[in-house]
C-alpha cells in the first residue's frame, strides 16, 4: 500500500516536471541549446502571476490564462534579442549567454518582489482531494497530471502534424539544408522558445498554487527539468514527459524511505541512467 | 540579360579565399555546366550565390537586382534553389514531409506550378517509398528526393551541385533524362559536374574552374577535350 501510494504521488508530481521538462526538450531538440535560466523563468512567471492577481483580484484559472502568452512573449523576445545571436554549433556561447542572464533575473527579481516566499491563492482546490479505492487523492495534482498530458500530447501533434512542425523537425535535423528549401531558422526558434515559455506559464501557476516561490527557486526547476529530459532522451517530447514521471515516482519513493532522501533518489537515478544508458532510455543509439 | 549572374564574385571561408572573381551567368530556360576538380571552387560558387556565405550584394543579381549575401530563405523565395552536395535530406522524416516543408515554403510559382504529383510523375519510385523515412532510401532515391524537393521551391534558377556522384550509371541516366522537363518551363539550370561528357551533353553552355578562377567559358558544343583537359588541370597556367 505504502508504495502504490508512493508510486501515485510520484506520478502526480511528475506532471509538474514534465511541464518543466516539455519546453527544455523542444529548445533542445532543435537549437540544441540548454536554457540555464529555464527555471528562473518559472519563477519569474509565477511572481508576476501572484502580483498579478494581488492587484486583479483575480483567481488562479485567470492568472493561468494570463501567464501563458506572457511567457510566449517573454520566449520570443529571448530568442530574438538574445538567443538568436549565440545559436550555433558550439553550444558554450548559448550556455554562457543564458547562465548570466540567469544570475541577472534572479538578482532582479529579488530587488522587485525581495527574497519572501510567496504563494498563488487557490480558493480551496490546493486541499480538495477525492477517493479512489483506497487512495486519496488530491484534485490539483491530478489537473496538473491531466494538463501535463495534453500540453504533451498536444506538442507531439504539432511537431508532427502541422507546417510549422514539419519546418521545426527539418531545422532540427539539418538548419542549413531547411534555411536551403525556404525554412527561416531565426524564425522557427522563436516561435520554438515562444512555445517553451509558454507552457511554463501552466508551470508556474500550478508550482505556486501547490507550492511556495521565492526568486533563488528557479536552480532546482532548471534541475529536474534538466533531469527529466536527459532521463528521457534528449529532444523527444514524450521521452522528456516519461522522464519527468520516472523523476517524480524515484523522489516519491526515495521520500518514504526517508523524507531527506526523496531529492537525492531522484539525482541518483538520473546519474544511473547518465552512466548506463547516456542517450536516455528511449533513444535509440544513432 | 541574365536571370541569375556574379561579377567579380569573392567568397571564401574565414581567412581563406576560395574564388577569386567569378563572372558567371544563366539565362532563363538555360543548362549550364559548371565543371573542375575536386576543391576548384564549384560548390563555394553555388553556396555563395544561395547566400550561405558572406558575399557583397553587387556582386551576385538576380533578376536585374544585387542579391548578394541574401539569407538562403529569402533566395528560395525571390526564385533560387539548390540540390546541395550530399543530398543533405531530414532524416527522421518521409519522403512525403521532406518535400513538403519545400512546398510549404516556396517560391510564388512562376509557371505551371510543380506539385508533389509532378514530382512523382518525373521519379515514380517516390511515389511508392512516399511513406517511407528518408534515411531508408537508397542512394538514387534519395537524390531524386533532393531534386524533387528543389522543384517544389518552384525555383527560375535551380542549381544542383554533383547530382550523379556515387550512383549506378542507370540511375544517372534516369535522374539526367528528367531534366529536360524542368527547363522545358523557362527553369534555368546550374549543372554541378564530375563527368565531363555527361556534362557536355546535357548543357548549352560550360564553365571550367580551377583554383577558384574561371579557366574556360564557352558553348558547350564548340569546347574541345584538349580545351578542357588544359582548364581543368591547369596545364595552360603551368605554361604561362
Ligand atoms: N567549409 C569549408 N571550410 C574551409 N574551407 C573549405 C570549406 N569548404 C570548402 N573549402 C575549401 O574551399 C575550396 C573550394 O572547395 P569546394 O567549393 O568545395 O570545391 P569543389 O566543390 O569544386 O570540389 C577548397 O580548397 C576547399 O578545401
Ligand atoms: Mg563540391
Amino acid at each position: 500500500m505504502h508504495w502504490i501510494e508512493g508510486i501515485v504521488q510520484g506520478v502526480l508530481l511528475g506532471g509538474l516536471y514534465a511541464q518543466y521538462a516539455l519546453g527544455m526538450a523542444l529548445m533542445f531538440g532543435v537549437m540544441k541549446i540548454v536554457n540555464v535560466t529555464h527555471g528562473d523563468l518559472v519563477i519569474l512567471l509565477a511572481l508576476i502571476g501572484i502580483s498579478f492577481a494581488d492587484f486583479a483580484g483575480i483567481g488562479p484559472w485567470s492568472v493561468l490564462v494570463t501567464l501563458v502568452p506572457i511567457g510566449a512573449a517573454i520566449g520570443w523576445l529571448l530568442q530574438r534579442a538574445i538567443l538568436n545571436r549565440v545559436v550555433g554549433d558550439d553550444p558554450l556561447p548559448s550556455l554562457i549567454a543564458t547562465f548570466g542572464l540567469s544570475i541577472a533575473l534572479q538578482n532582479a527579481m529579488l530587488v522587485v518582489w525581495s527574497a519572501d516566499t510567496r504563494s498563488l491563492p487557490g480558493g480551496g482546490i490546493q486541499q480538495a482531494s477525492v477517493e479512489i479505492g483506497p487512495l486519496f487523492v488530491g484534485v490539483l495534482p491530478v489537473i496538473v497530471l491531466v494538463c501535463a498530458t495534453l500540453l504533451t500530447g498536444g506538442l507531439d501533434a504539432v511537431l508532427r502534424f502541422t507546417r510549422y512542425g514539419r519546418s521545426l523537425r527539418a531545422a532540427s535535423a539539418d538548419v542549413e539544408a531547411a534555411a536551403m528549401v525556404g525554412v527561416n531558422p531565426k524564425a522557427v526558434y522563436a516561435t520554438a522558445t515562444a512555445i517553451a515559455v509558454g507552457i511554463l506559464g501552466f508551470a508556474a501557476t500550478f508550482q505556486a498554487m501547490r507550492s511556495t516561490v521565492a526568486p533563488a527557486d528557479g536552480p532546482f526547476m532548471l534541475i529536474y527539468a534538466f533531469e527529466a529530459v536527459i532521463i528521457g532522451g534528449l529532444g523527444s517530447v514524450w521521452g522528456a514527459f516519461t522522464g519527468a514521471m520516472i523523476l517524480g515516482i524515484s523522489q516519491a519513493i526515495g521520500f518514504r524511505i526517508s523524507p531527506g532522501f526523496g531529492i537525492l533518489a531522484g539525482h541518483l537515478v538520473f546519474l544511473a541512467v547518465l552512466a548506463i544508458r547516456p542517450q536516455g532510455i528511449f533513444q535509440r543509439k544513432s | 540579360m541574365s536571370l541569375l549572374s556574379t561579377h567579380g564574385l569573392l567568397a571564401g571561408y574565414g581567412d581563406m579565399r576560395a574564388l577569386h572573381g567569378i563572372d558567371f551567368a544563366v539565362d532563363p530556360g538555360e543548362t549550364v555546366a559548371l565543371i573542375g576538380a575536386n576543391g576548384a571552387g564549384k560548390s563555394t560558387l553555388l553556396r555563395a550565390i544561395m547566400g550561405l556565405l558572406p558575399v557583397a550584394a553587387e556582386m551576385v543579381q538576380f533578376d536585374g537586382k544585387p542579391v548578394g549575401g541574401t539569407a538562403p530563405h529569402r533566395m528560395v523565395q525571390s526564385g533560387v534553389a539548390i540540390v546541395p552536395e550530399g543530398r543533405r535530406l531530414f532524416s527522421g522524416m518521409t519522403v512525403e514531409e521532406n518535400l513538403r516543408v519545400a512546398s510549404e515554403h516556396a517560391a510564388a510559382p512562376h509557371n505551371t506550378p510543380w506539385t508533389q504529383e509532378r514530382v512523382y510523375d518525373l521519379f515514380p519510385i517516390l511515389r511508392e517509398k512516399a511513406r517511407t523515412p528518408v534515411e531508408n532510401l537508397s542512394g538514387g532515391q534519395q537524390q531524386m528526393v533532393s531534386i524533387g524537393r528543389g522543384l517544389l521551391a518552384q525555383p527560375r534558377v535551380l542549381l544542383c551541385d554533383e547530382i550523379s556522384l556515387g550512383l549506378a550509371p542507370r540511375v544517372v541516366r534516369e535522374i539526367y533524362a528528367a531534366l529536360p522537363q524542368v527547363t522545358a518551363q523557362g527553369t534555368a539550370l546550374v549543372l554541378v559536374e564530375q563527368d565531363v561528357g555527361l556534362a557536355k551533353q546535357a548543357s548549352q553552355r560550360l564553365y571550367c574552374l580551377l583554383e577558384g578562377r574561371v579557366t574556360l567559358e564557352g558553348q558547350s558544343s564548340d569546347i574541345s577535350r584538349d580545351d578542357i583537359s588544359a582548364a581543368y588541370f591547369g596545364a595552360s597556367h603551368a605554361l604561362d
